[in-house]
């Protein structure tokens, strides 16, 4: 890594925490993520250090390497570029519940000092203030991968000191409370946002700052957290992104542009060359 | 296995206060039976989908639901469904009933529907806050090892209206690509209407593709297009762009109403709606 060179480029927190969150993905790692950070991390990696890395999205492609982001979780581009494109009560039961799953990516609206999420609604679940898309297949990743990586923006907003709801349960109340109830997953083991890195300490299991980006203060990051943050007793400093990180990232977010462009109601018809295919090969 | 036009097939099948599941995960989405029933103007509909998506911010925006059971209920990769938020947040244009889960939840809950069990089972919802609101997520012992298992009711739905890309003159309905949990749903269901890209002579399914053999299919209608701005694999893609726009036209209550009275009223049919858009384009 060239620290020097890297040095002089400028990013945004956003790509930082992409590219800290990517750098976490180890080769043949099978990692099942959503749509977004996540989305962009698991592929950057793939794309740099990690390309037989194993992409599972919940819309059933296994080991997916789509050209350009996703806009949902079920574009065709999955299907296309997919080892195995199965039914979705498979990817739940046979795949994820199953334990197959190495890392679960997940970002949340809300999270508390235990890892556990919320993105289910902001304010009381009979009147919301506001009502987020939901569940998804939240739940049962944050249950059943053998671990959780979480990506989200640090504030006060979004680091809170109780969830409005809990969607998806890290450490519950922390001390081992997840390992009693029996939950198979380690749980959150990473938490990666735009100013740092935090781990859940050995026995409480509190989220801990251990590394900061450079160019922000421990002071900053305790000011974008609710609870009284607690702190590691040194905290690294993640090394800024590299040229090659940024201009992959860059490049990957460009392509993606590029492929959504355009106008609404432009119907882009496809020849059927799958469907003859499948056809005349019967 | 009747086969007719979309019009006669939902105006003789689908019925006001009925359950009914739209499936298809982002894919192969039935966009134009859900506004034939739109047009048509059922009322006091329980909608059944995973990912409510356009489709049902339109059907509940225009006044045609009671009640939602769903498990993700956002604009894919844009955000939210404004006309889903507003009924909920707001009760406009009337209050939504939602029963909520998450997907695997209810992919158990297809699954049993369609097996005619009584519910579905998984290890599930460990932890989080969702059976507190929704009463229907609920517990068993297993009885070999004492195992709390979590349970959910089945799902059969009055009716399930799929899209896929083909089917015989028979009636079989061939889909591929990401297949969700169609199956499950069409298979669950009392009614299974099917609206297709195209009637072929023989389907030519590789043998494990999914096929719905005729004598499980209601209905169908060929309806090119049928999708759109979902997608079907191998006929057309989908208009990510549109999803990106809609979260404008669905902000705004008015501009929701003149969107729907212009492309989707005002049209005899998913033809007509097809050129409208193309018009305003």
């Amino acid at each position: 890594m060239n620290v020097a060179s890297s040095s002089l480029n400028k990013y945004t927190p956003d790509e930082m925490m992409t590219i800290a969150a990517a750098r976490l993905i180890w080769p043949g790692c099978v990692c099942f993520v959503g749509i977004g950070v996540p989305s962009a991390a698991a592929n950057l990696a793939r794309l740099i250090h990690a390309p037989d890395i194993v992409l599972i999205y919940e819309s059933g492609a296994i080991g997916t390497q789509p050209r350009v982001l996703p806009l949902s979780i079920g574009d065709g581009e999955l299907a296309e570029t997919a080892t195995a494109v199965v039914p979705l009560p498979e990817i739940f039961s046979y795949w994820l519940q199953a334990g197959r799953i190495d890392v679960g990516f997940l970002g949340a609206a809300q999270i508390d000092r235990f890892g556990n999420l919320n993105s289910t609604v902001i304010g009381g679940y009979a009147n919301p203030k506001t009502r987020l898309p939901g569940a998804g297949g939240a739940p049962e990743i944050a249950q059943h991968a053998k671990q959780i990586f979480v990506v989200l923006k640090q504030s006060l907003r979004s680091f809170v000191q109780k969830l409005d709801f809990c969607t998806s349960a890290g450490f519950l109340n922390g001390n081992g409370e997840r390992a009693r109830r029996a939950i198979p997953g380690a749980g959150p083991q990473v938490v990666i946002t735009d100013l740092g890195v935090l781990k859940p300490v050995t026995g409480s299991q509190e989220l801990t700052l251990v590394a900061r980006y450079e160019n922000v203060s421990v002071d900053k990051i305790r000011a974008a957290t609710s609870w009284p943050l607690a702190v590691a007793d040194t905290i690294d400093v993640v090394a800024p992104p590299t040229s090659e990180e940024l201009r992959v990232l860059r490049d990957l977010h460009k392509r993606t542009e590029i492929a959504y462009a355009g106008k609404a109601h432009r119907l882009t018809k496809t020849p059927r060359p799958l469907f003859e295919q499948a056809r005349s090969t019967a | 296995m009747q086969l007719g036009s979309l019009q006669e097939i939902i105006d003789q099948h689908i019925h006001d206060g009925q359950s009914v599941a739209l499936e298809g995960f982002t894919h192969l989405i039935p966009f134009a039976a859900g506004h034939e029933i739109l047009r048509q103007k059922k009322r006091d509909l329980h909608l059944i989908r995973m990912t409510p998506d356009l489709i049902y911010d339109q059907l509940i925006g225009a006044s045609c639901a009671r009640a939602l059971t769903f498990s993700w209920g956002g604009n894919p990769g844009v955000g939210s469904l404004h006309r889903l938020r507003d009924a909920v947040e707001n009760g406009w244009p009337r209050p939504l009933e939602i029963h909520e889960h998450s997907h695997a939840g209810m992919a158990a809950a297809y699954t049993a529907g369609a097996a005619r069990m009584p519910f579905g089972m998984l290890r599930g919802y460990a932890g989080t806050d969702l059976p507190a609101v929704n009463a229907e997520v609920r517990e068993v012992r297993c009885p070999y090892t004492n195992e709390k298992i979590a349970t959910v009711p089945a799902i059969n739905p009055d009716v399930t209206v799929l899209h896929a890309q083909a089917a015989d003159r028979q009636g079989n309905v061939f889909i591929r690509g990401i297949v969700g949990a169609q199956k499950e749903a069409a298979l669950a269901a009392a009614t299974l209407i099917v609206t297709v890209e195209e009637i072929v002579d023989s389907l030519g399914a590789p043998m494990n593709a999914i096929v719905l053999p005729h004598w499980v299919v209601t209905a169908i209608a060929e309806v090119p297009i049928g999708a759109y701005p979902s997608y079907a694999l191998g006929y057309y893609g989908r208009d990510n762009a549109f999803y990106l726009a809609w979260d404008e036209i669905a902000r705004d209550r008015e501009r929701f109403t003149e969107w729907i009275n212009l492309h989707v009223l005002s049209s005899r049919d998913h033809a007509e709606f097809l050129d409208s858009l193309a018009e305003a384009a």
